[in-house]
């Protein structure tokens, strides 16, 4: 999610107090009958800017008409919205609804906290990527949320400087690591980019594009491969252009990196379809500058990407009206008025197949005018998006990626054994909690 | 008259007990409490059962002391405790000895402009931590800081502060700069209680403005210095926010830099509640030994030199 991403120097959460989620005493009470009847009013957690204008189309539309109210109560996002759900949970006064990135649904559905919602929304399937849609049932016969966005990854590079120096854009991994030793041997004082140990979402997304899959089960077990043979080409390939300097290896998301990227210090980036949204903020001086192109491939003949980002609109068990959620959560992912809505006022790029190159999504990005086709080459790639797989205990994973790679990455030492730190803690947390885990 | 008298006598028997039920009842719902559930929860971990999806997968059980094991074979637990140890061996001496030689020049008789300078020591205190370590993160920063500009253009080495040794000292510099004034506030005062004529007797016996500062202003605000060296302990074992706004820049801070922040990540970062209050319990208990062990060790010294 950009809007994670630019929002994490921001410490303050907005509060809101526990109490304030109390559902306003509705009329009925009978959340698994066939009809609702009577007004009801759903509270719904996000951090997605615009929101509540979005929301506002629903409660003067399909809303009024149905006697369904939704409020919107701001987040904060990433990680620490998913333990004030869980809190909630607890006390059993979670809201309606909540946005949750898809990695976080299975530490959700473990707590309980998500309403099976097939029911209600199992005919929207076919209007998103099976790949997407596939996270938001964990495999089973359930659905646990509608895909709001997704975050397929590309490649970002300055046109301009690539042209200077004569380097042509990557089609493979092993080209990309030739452009960045070329360059360094160039302009010594500039990076073809950086690794960022502070971003676990992107080390996961080019883990997924590797064709990780890092939780999976088998009956009653779990299976955790987070060092599996494709994390370990990919945490090796990163780890040697670090360990040689052909890279920078500072975190992304700082003053030090908006102004690299501004003033050309740092070429490239190995990004998401939101990227221009932060490019805007962190380098306006090159705006009309970069351009977007596939990710560089393990291989030649293959065609795939991972994604970063990305987030789904769920049900909580908690709700009192789950059938009534459902409805607006199905509207909110797939109406074309939403859809447009959420792309004007949130700036998001939908799961939505078909709205991924209709409205807001004919013209490139303003910050990216010199690319006519930016989103269908968006579409395009989103297309080839590789399966991912997310289990119970990510947050423990991303945590530990952040110490072992951030130590790994200062040092210029071994990412292979970062990536064993990796997979030893997190195996032990889900050892520790009770899940059964094969070795 | 018999139960007037009796009623009374009642009433007077009654009334310390009425007097403290307010207070009785704000430290039970506010302090006692929260810090019961705390240990409460400490004592408790969550089971799993099979893949743990799905109702009904996820319980509460009991524990026992397998968190306070837990957390005490953390290596990182240890290793930040050693890493704030090291922070406040720089922090507490150079903020405590700023203070007192920073009152002790607004206490002299030449100083001028003291109001002001009072007040522009004092400032930094002001501003919330969190503002201030993103201040000075900025100013660390090499590519962003003017302070490397000015040194890139002197062609002077321009040492890596987010880093290694530098990073104590750049952390250190942050607290230093917040902390200092509110303890020269707290020392001066009491200077300034000082009545004037220990001061008339020590110049009538010649003493230099010097030795009335070592060996009369010091001794007699002994009671200030230890009170700001017990606040400063205090907040030196509980050092979050800095390092927490320094962490996002660069690779050296881990999310476990300082206890508080394992706290934090345990609890809010990797879901683990439980294991997360047995770190804060013990925690607090550290916190607790080493501040009163020092008051008290302070207390007997005083008593001591007043029995001399």
């Amino acid at each position: 999610m950009p809007y994670t991403k630019r929002r994490r120097l921001v410490t303050s959460a907005v509060a809101v107090a526990l109490g304030a989620t109390a559902l306003a005493a509705c009329g009925s009470e009978s959340g698994d009958s066939e009809t609702e009847s009577g007004p009801v009013s759903l509270t719904y957690w996000t951090w997605t800017p615009g929101m509540d204008k979005v929301v506002d189309l629903w409660n003067k539309g399909p809303g009024k008409k149905d006697q369904i109210t939704v409020t919107v109560k701001k987040q904060a996002s990433g990680d620490t919205l998913i333990t004030k759900i869980l809190t909630a949970h607890k006390a059993g006064k979670a809201p309606d609804l909540v946005q949750a990135e898809y990695q976080a649904l299975p530490t959700l559905v473990s707590n309980d906290a998500l309403a099976d919602i097939s029911k209600n929304v199992g005919d929207a399937k076919d209007r998103f990527a099976d790949g997407v849609w596939q996270q938001t049932t964990l495999g089973t016969d359930a659905v646990y949320a509608v895909p709001q966005d997704i975050g397929p990854m590309m490649f970002y590079y300055r046109e301009d400087l690539f042209k200077e120096y004569g380097l042509t854009v990557p089609t493979t991994w092993e080209e990309f690591a030739e452009t960045a030793r070329k360059l360094k041997k160039a302009a010594p004082d500039k990076d073809l980019t950086t690794f960022s140990a502070n971003d676990s979402g992107l080390f996961a997304g080019l883990a997924q594009q590797a064709g990780a899959k890092w939780w999976t089960t088998s009956g009653d077990q779990w299976k955790v491969a987070i060092d599996d043979a494709a994390t370990q080409k990919v945490a090796k390939f990163w780890g040697g252009l670090v360990k040689e300097g052909a890279i920078d290896n500072q975190p992304m998301y700082t003053p030090s990196w908006n102004k690299a990227l501004n003033t050309g210090k740092q070429i490239a980036w190995v990004s998401a379809v939101w990227a221009p949204g932060t490019l805007t903020t962190a380098a306006p001086a090159t705006k009309g500058k970069w351009a977007m192109a596939p990710l560089p491939q393990w291989s030649a003949s293959e065609n795939s990407t991972g994604s970063w980002g990305g987030s789904s609109t769920a049900v909580t068990t908690d709700s009192k009206h789950q059938e009534a959620a459902a409805k607006f959560a199905s509207w909110l992912n797939t109406d074309r008025d939403a859809l447009n809505a959420l792309a004007k006022e949130s700036g998001i790029y939908p799961a939505a197949k078909n709205a991924q190159t209709s409205g807001a999504f004919l013209k490139p990005p303003a910050y990216f005018s010199n690319q006519a086709d930016f989103y269908s080459k968006a579409a395009d790639i989103a297309e080839t998006t590789a399966p991912s797989a997310w289990g119970p205990n990510v947050n423990v994973a991303y945590t530990t990626f952040k110490d072992a790679f951030g130590a790994a990455a200062k040092n210029k030492s071994d990412f292979g054994a970062a990536l064993e730190e990796m997979q030893d803690d997190t195996v032990a947390d889900m050892k520790k909690q009770g899940f059964e885990v094969a070795e | 008259m018999k139960s007037t008298a009796h009623r009374q006598s009642y009433g007077v028997k009654g009334a310390p007990y009425a007097f403290l039920v307010p207070a009785t009842i704000l430290f039970a719902l506010f302090f006692a409490l929260p810090i019961g559930y705390a240990i409460w929860l400490s004592l408790r971990k969550v089971k799993v059962s099979g893949l743990g999806l799905g109702s009904g997968a996820r319980r509460e059980v009991w524990a026992g002391l397998e968190n306070y094991t837990d957390a005490l074979t953390d290596s990182e637990l240890v290793n930040g405790a050693l890493r704030v140890l090291g922070y406040g061996c720089i922090v507490v001496p150079v903020m405590l000895g700023l203070a007192l030689l920073f009152a002790l020049m607004l206490d002299s008789e030449k100083v001028r402009l003291a109001p002001f300078t009072r007040l522009a020591i004092f400032l930094p205190y002001a501003i919330p931590g969190v503002v201030a370590a993103l201040l000075w993160g900025f100013l660390y920063l090499p590519d962003v800081s003017p302070f490397y500009f000015v040194l890139d253009k002197l062609g002077l080495p321009q040492p890596d502060l987010l880093d290694g040794g530098p990073l104590y000292l750049a952390l250190s510099n942050i607290a230093v700069w917040g902390g200092t004034g509110f303890n020269m506030i707290v020392i001066y005062t009491s200077l300034q209680a000082i009545p004037a004529e220990v001061y008339e007797a020590a110049k009538l016996d010649g003493a230099t403005p010097v030795q009335i500062a070592l060996r009369i202003k010091i001794p007699m605000v002994a009671p200030s210095l230890v009170l700001t060296f017990f606040f400063s302990i205090i907040a030196t074992l509980q050092v979050f926010s800095e390092p927490t706004t320094l962490k996002p820049l660069t690779n050296s801070v881990s999310t476990t830099w300082s206890p508080l922040m394992n706290v934090h990540r345990d609890a809010f970062g990797e879901g683990d509640i439980y294991g997360a209050a047995a770190q804060a319990v013990i925690i607090a208990f550290v916190t607790l030994l080493l501040s009163f062990g020092f008051l008290r060790a302070a207390n007997r010294r005083q008593k001591q030199e007043a029995a001399r």
